[in-house]
């Protein structure tokens, strides 16, 4: 049976001297949901995802995981598995004592630590392998058994540290997919850091946000996207544009903003084919730059070009207010 | 100025391959040559003899010598792999910032601002029966009369080994331990492994080439060694190294080939088999 929250944040903060890294974090994540942190570099969200690992400490604040303060406890004890960015595969085991490993520190027998390493190679489609070191697998591979020795231990909360960005774009896209996969799957709690907005909103029941130090925004994934609350969140989530009118500024998907006989007069600086758009940049009277992803059909209905004057329009209901 | 890559490669190994000839494999065939030689009391002759080492394998004190070599060996290895690991261990993850870490580093080195020799002396005034070591423990109360064994005893013949060669395990096991990337650690940590698990699982096994590169230096430098034998046993100890300077010294060439012959082939044997447990070409 399944709590509703497994694990809460409880005003976390972490400073390293006067530098501040996070700042009072207060969050509760649901219960076997994909989870993204996601922000620039430097935001604090690595450094909040090994809080929660147990391998930074906290300065305050606790960490709940099942009802428990878990902030004091080593790593193992918390119930959390952490996988590692460069997958850290011990290079002098084979991949089947890599899983094992964790079983042989706390002295289970040899065949019972083989049978659950066996298994876990298994979920991750990587039983003829077992025999292998790291080094003779693949990116993709040791990913896979990366994921497999974390989840050897039957975490409650499996930690992913920016867990595709080793890969390369193809594989990247091939492996999103089989971690959403296994997630749902296993039905716990996934924990994933990335700098990336669209693995970010591929992957996520819930995106969190983080921006100098603190959650900017958080929420599910289509409703950050369209409901960006402050001007960071349109910018980083992209697709957005973020236009002053009298009454405030306003974030605008760029597929909403077209171009009509009449509107916001502005100047084009740009056209790009993209396929099924054509991103056109223009630039307002007011300097402020806009980008128009327009239907292809439409465009070259009534093509432009740089240097042409043209009107902005968009839909009224369409533009929405920015909080900061 | 078309050459193939052929010769071009040749040309370019070839000065170090003619030092190589000429100073090291020259002298080792000449020994061996020599070692079959005859020799009177006041002259040798060229010949091919078996006698030196019929001499040599028929002699008990070459079997006391070579034991007591393997002897100073085992323990100085074990001393020095000791200290070596534990002060590679301080400095690879206990040190934290990497000036630090080469400050110390270079202060280990100090002692080798001196000559071998001068280290070794040095010992003498500290161990002797007035010595300083004697004078202390006098004063303390600790003991009623000098101890006879700290100088001209294997004690000191094995605290000057390990006190000259200790480097030479850090500095193989220290450049491995900076090799291995930190993430293991927190990832053995998250796999719950303890500190001492860590140690054991994870950093030996990775340190593995470096204990081999030292090994091989302090086995070969105490298993070739004379002076530090003659000096700190003051000559009444013996190793391999000694028997052959005592044969040179009376002129006994063929006799002292034929002995080198069978320690380079007893230290080579001894690198075989340690090379047969790890791989250290990695690390080169």
């Amino acid at each position: 049976m399944g709590r509703e929250y497994d694990l809460e944040l409880v005003n976390v903060s972490k400073s390293y001297g006067d530098t501040v890294a996070v700042k009072g974090l207060n969050h509760k994540f649901h219960a076997g949901s994909y989870v993204c942190f996601l922000g620039p570099s430097g935001c604090g969200k690595s450094t909040t995802l090994r809080m929660i690992a147990g391998h930074e400490d906290v300065t305050s604040g606790s960490i709940v995981l099942d009802g428990f303060d878990v902030s004091d406890l080593p790593p193992a004890k918390r119930g959390t598995a952490m996988m590692f960015q460069s997958y850290a595969l011990f290079p002098h085991l084979s991949v089947r004592d890599n899983v094992a490993f964790s079983l042989r520190m706390k002295g289970v027998d040899q065949t019972t630590r083989h049978k659950a390493a066996g298994e876990m190679l298994e979920l991750v489609d990587m039983s003829q392998y077992a025999d292998r070191l790291p080094a003779q697998l693949s990116g993709g591979q040791q990913q896979r058994v990366a994921l497999a020795r974390a989840l050897v231990t039957k975490p409650k909360v499996l930690l992913l540290d920016e867990p595709l960005s080793a890969l390369d774009p193809f594989l990247r896209i091939r492996m999103r997919a089989e971690l959403k996969k296994l997630q749902r799957e296993l039905g716990i709690t996934f924990i994933h850091v990335t700098h990336g907005q669209d693995e970010a909103l591929a992957l996520a029941d819930e995106i969190v946000l983080m921006n100098n130090a603190v959650i900017e925004q958080s929420g599910s994934a289509r409703d950050v996207f369209n409901a960006p609350r402050t001007e960071f969140v349109a910018r980083f989530m992209g697709g957005h544009n973020v236009i002053t009118l009298d009454s405030g500024k306003f974030a605008l998907r760029a597929d909403e903003v077209g171009v009509g006989p009449s509107g916001m007069p502005a100047t084009v600086t740009g056209v790009e084919y993209q396929g099924a758009h054509v991103a056109l940049n223009a630039t307002t009277q007011s300097g402020e730059d806009v980008l128009a992803l327009l239907p292809e059909a439409a465009f070259f209905a009534d093509p432009k070009n740089p240097g042409d004057a043209i009107a902005l329009t968009w839909n009224e209901g369409r533009l929405h207010r920015l909080q900061a | 100025m078309a050459m193939s890559r052929h010769v071009v490669g040749w040309m370019q190994a070839a000065p170090l391959a003619l030092v190589l000839a000429g100073f090291l494999v020259l002298p080792v065939i000449l020994i061996v040559v020599v070692s079959f030689w005859g020799a009177t009391e006041w002259s040798i002759y060229p010949a091919f003899l078996w006698d030196n080492y019929e001499f040599l394998f028929s002699s008990p004190v070459t079997y006391r010598v070579f034991f007591n070599t393997f002897k100073y060996a085992l323990i100085t290895w074990a001393l020095t792999l000791g200290i070596g690991f534990t002060v590679a261990y301080f400095l690879a993850f206990h040190v934290r910032g990497q000036t630090t870490q080469i400050a110390l580093f270079l202060l280990c080195t100090i002692p080798f601002w001196t000559s071998n020799i001068i280290r070794m002396i040095s010992w003498i005034p500290f161990l002797g029966r007035n010595g300083i070591a004697n004078q202390t423990l006098l004063d303390w109360g600790l003991i009623n009369q000098p101890l006879e064994w700290l100088l001209y005893s294997d004690f000191s013949v094995i605290l000057a080994f390990v006190h000259l060669y200790t480097l030479f395990m850090v500095v193989p096991i220290f450049n491995t331990m900076m090799r291995i990337d930190r993430s293991l650690l927190e990832a053995a940590y998250d796999n719950g492994a303890s500190g001492f698990q860590t140690l054991w699982h994870v950093i030996v096994p990775l340190t593995k080439p470096g204990i081999m590169i030292g090994t091989i230096f302090v086995v070969t430098l105490v298993m070739g060694d004379f002076i530090t034998v003659r000096f700190m046993s003051g000559s009444q100890s013996a190793n391999v190294g000694r028997l052959i300077s005592n044969d040179i010294a009376l002129l006994q060439y063929p006799s002292a080939a034929a002995t080198a012959v069978v320690l380079l082939c007893t230290v080579l044997l001894v690198i075989a088999i340690l090379l047969r447990f790890v791989n250290i070409r990695k690390e080169l």
